[in-house]
């Protein structure tokens, strides 16, 4: 059969990246299967909390795409290829009409309009926003569209079961998907002519995250392991303002600054007094100080380290903790509530305090990774038939997100995964359906066989305790600043680690809805996964966005201006790096400060 | 952390009492926990302490429960369960506020998959049958929504909050296999959906899927739904509103047959 007349294509991840992809092949007319570890509604997208960019210049403030493109080049300190980049910008504010046609309950101006706040990285006020919690409403709008399709049946939803790898033909082509029913524990494939990756983030490699339980980036890694590209791997993103818990740490968004929140600590040394009571002479606003022009809203990695030198060099963290203020106490309550109220909501719900009466305490978190699964300008990764769309692929944030690109980000990613997954699968000389079913079966049997050797394993490694252990290890050195002597000992260690994994023990070794057996898989894949981290970041010696080395502080185009591309040696059971240029075709590069306008 | 509270924290002890059902057909038992007191613990990071050493308090090795979570941000809606008896969010129930031993058990009113998981694949099937959606011509670009005030999008984005945890719809007396009752939070949804400008126009289709068993009739006030919302949805304020416009439908289509 020549091409798939009725092409099935297959969506893995239910975020906003994975239903962009879904609405647009279900439109035109594709069928998916739509997996998910969770009920999509559930997915990780709904803790986005600040907004979604687009330069519609509704303030008139003379913003413009070309302005959007140039802050998230030059705030991903120019590491990122700049044709997609310059398109996602162009497309925004099409996406923003689309959200708003879709029921997003967008905040308005007294017109009726959309109503747009500052973020960090730019001085336009070019963010839209639902409250607080624009990444829920988003997701929902989109959640609705797709249940809209799958009572159409153009989608049919597999939720609650976790892929576990891709079924590759005889000529390395994608034709398919193994994945596991978390509940029954079967093991299956699924054909495809297809398959989209939308997986998200990896924040369980750094044990406590602002990510959500999910994000564990486990089938990225399972792809790098089975030949993909994996690209820009050491670029993480720390958020400056979180809240540390015992579980996780929760994001303060970087709205709160937006709506005019100021990020200070008291002069003195452990001073004891309360904050509301500290004169304003006595507080440093040390943002504001150090960069006048853009003050509480530089970007994310400049704020980070800021907060990090305040703590830890100048020794001034509140009470001796590490921990700052962000203060909105200025701010009327009115404009709170009807901004901010969701994250002043999760303040209030998780750390008691009032953050309209008192300034709430927050520290940086690791919040996003940058990187991901390499893919070209169609979102096609290097495996023919597997593309890949949102946080789990490298292309639009360079070394360093601006804060309210990711939403833009993951819906563009999949506008732009779906059509042409639709167009590659039409275009097959051999649809799934006609490929050698013995590909399958070898895939399944693998998959089954890594299940029943976890089983079997009855060594003293219980898997969540190693998990904390690299979460705390990653956490450590592999963050806000790194060096390399303690990258290579953080490689070591993972390799150590790695080693310890044979002596896994499960301490539930039954057959439903078993928990240890399905996180036992992904931390085997976060092992993996994090030797890229920590690799990437030892060879790269300079500092770029996120990417900070005292002992190499500047940026090196000469040697560094390139793209990191990983792949795995199976044989040697280790990465393999090589380098890329960047496309820097339409801003030549320039150097990145933010103590004055660009 | 000074010397004081770290003495505090080696001491300290809190002790669980969890409900465990290994699979939907099996009997139900019940296991008890002792864990070391930490600062700001909640009844999530809890759960992740026993999997990290799975032992019951009577030193017996036993599994990691199996229950559902992800954003531990009380915006998913996936850790709903009965903490004392009530249905809430495990991730923002902080184990300082609680009485002990805590009660963990799964939400009565849904079939047990495992342990305090639970299966609520009825309330988006719910959503299905109210076409909770907006109806879309295509995605391609067709230029601005429809302009809004700013009472109505205060209005809306309320509704909007809802995540799907189903606490209202556990403790709603009249949400049970006999009644087939759509509950709370689908009723808001019609509600929402139905004030928007575009919304709108599937408005009789969402009001007639109201109607009849299982519908908004079904209702018996007992307005508990609102006080169990842990998002603080007005949701008597939707049941009176769509029951009203249910009741209008319903002579509207009676006069037109």
């Amino acid at each position: 059969m020549a091409g798939a007349s009725n092409p099935k294509i297959i969506v893995i991840g239910g975020g906003l990246a994975g239903l962009s992809a879904v609405i647009k092949i279900a439109e035109k007319g594709g069928h998916v299967d739509l997996f998910s570890i969770v009920p999509v509604k559930r997915s990780h997208s709904v803790c986005a909390q600040g907004g979604i960019n687009a330069a519609k210049n509704l303030k008139g403030e003379g913003d413009s795409a070309w302005q959007h493109f140039d802050d998230t080049v030059y705030g991903g300190d120019f590491l990122a290829n700049q044709p997609p980049v310059k398109s996602m910008c162009e497309a925004a504010p099409g996406i923003i009409d689309l959200l708003d046609r879709m029921g997003v309950p967008f905040n308005r101006t007294p017109e009726g309009l959309l109503d747009f706040r500052r973020f960090g990285g730019t001085l336009y006020h070019r963010t839209a926003f639902a409250g607080a919690t624009t990444g829920q409403q988003l997701l929902y709008a989109l959640d609705e569209q797709v249940r809209r399709h799958e009572s159409e049946g153009s989608v049919t939803k597999y939720e609650h079961w976790e892929f576990l790898s891709a079924v590759l033909d005889g000529k390395r082509v994608c034709r398919g998907i193994c994945a596991m029913d978390l509940r029954s524990m079967e093991v299956r494939t699924f054909p495809a002519d297809a398959v989209i990756i939308a997986t998200g983030g990896i924040g369980a490699i750094f044990g406590k995250s602002t990510n959500s339980v999910v994000c564990t980036g486990s089938a990225q890694s399972a792809l790098y392991q089975q030949g993909c590209y994996y690209a820009n791997g050491e670029f993480i993103q720390v958020h400056p303002t979180s809240i540390p818990g015992e579980d996780k740490l929760r994001l303060m968004s970087e709205s709160a600054r937006g709506e005019g929140g100021r990020v200070w600590v008291p002069k003195q040394k452990d001073d004891k007094r309360d904050p509301l009571s500290i004169p304003e002479l006595e507080r440093w606003y040390f943002l504001e100080e150090w960069y006048p022009k853009y003050g509480n809203l530089v970007p994310r990695d400049v704020a980070t380290r800021a907060i990090h030198k305040v703590v830890y060099e100048h020794g001034l963290g509140i009470d001796g903790q590490p921990a700052a203020y962000l203060d909105l106490t200025h701010v009327d309550r009115a404009t709170l509530d009807r901004k901010l109220e969701g994250i002043l909501e999760i303040y209030e719900k998780f750390v008691g305090d009032d953050p309209r009466e008192t300034p709430m305490k927050i520290f940086p978190g690791m919040h996003y990774t940058m990187g991901g699964l390499w893919v070209d300008f169609k979102q096609a990764t290097n495996i023919p038939g597997l593309f890949a769309a949102g946080e789990c692929e490298y292309q639009y944030h360079g070394a360093n997100r601006l804060g309210a690109n990711s939403l833009v980000s993951c819906i563009f990613g999949g506008f732009t995964a779906g059509p042409n997954a639709l167009a590659y699968a039409k275009g097959l000389a051999k649809s799934a359906a006609g490929v050698d079913s013995s590909h399958f079966d070898s895939e399944r049997k693998r998959q089954v066989e890594i299940n029943a050797g976890l089983m079997l394993s009855d060594g003293s490694e219980n898997p969540f305790r190693l998990w904390r252990e690299l979460g705390e290890l990653m956490t450590r050195n592999c963050t806000v600043i790194r060096y390399n002597k303690a990258l290579q000992e953080t490689d070591a260690k993972i390799c150590e680690f790695l080693e310890r994994f044979k002596h896994i023990n499960l301490s539930d070794k039954t057959n439903w809805a078993n928990t240890s057996v399905v996180f036992a898989r992904q931390l085997y894949n976060m092992l993996q996964l994090s030797r890229v981290i920590a690799q990437g970041a030892a060879l790269r010696n300079e500092s770029r966005g996120a990417h900070y080395k005292p002992d190499f502080p500047e940026r090196d185009d000469k040697n560094w201006l390139k793209t990191t591309k990983v792949s795995f040696a199976p044989d040697a059971d280790e990465p393999k790096f090589e380098f890329e240029p960047v496309d820097s075709s339409l801003i030549p590069p320039r150097p990145r400060r933010y103590d004055m306008a660009k | 952390m000074n010397r004081e509270l770290r003495t505090e924290n080696s001491t300290r002890t809190v002790l669980f009492k969890i409900k465990r059902q290994a699979s939907p057909g099996s009997q139900a038992y019940w296991e008890e926990f002792e864990l070391p007191w930490k600062r700001h613990m909640n009844v999530i990071s809890s759960l992740m302490d026993i999997a990290a050493n799975p032992v019951t308090r009577e030193g017996k090795p036993t599994t990691p429960l199996t229950y559902d979570s992800n954003c531990l941000e009380e915006v998913c809606g996936s850790c709903a369960m009965l903490i004392n008896g009530r249905a809430r969010m495990a991730c923002s129930a902080l184990v300082d506020n609680l009485e002990q031993p805590i009660r963990l058990e799964p939400l009565s009113k849904f079939p047990v998959v495992r342990d305090l998981a639970v299966d609520r694949s009825v309330l988006f099937e719910n959503l299905k049958a109210v076409k909770a959606w907006i109806p879309l011509d295509g995605t391609y670009d067709l230029g601005a929504g429809p302009r809004m005030s700013q009472k109505q999008q205060e209005e809306a984005y309320p509704l909007s909050r809802c995540i799907s945890c189903c606490c209202c719809m556990e403790v709603c007396p009249q949400f049970n296999e006999h009644t087939g009752f759509v509950g709370a939070a689908t009723i808001s949804q019609v509600r929402l959906f139905n004030t928007h400008p575009t919304g709108e126009m599937m408005k009789h289709e969402r009001l007639t899927a109201l109607m009849g068993d299982g519908g908004i009739q079904e209702c018996g006030y007992a307005q508990n739904c609102v006080e169990a919302c842990p998002k603080d949805i007005p949701l008597t304020r939707s049941i009176s509103d769509v029951g009203r416009e249910v009741m209008k439908q319903a002579v509207t289509d009676f006069f037109r047959r």
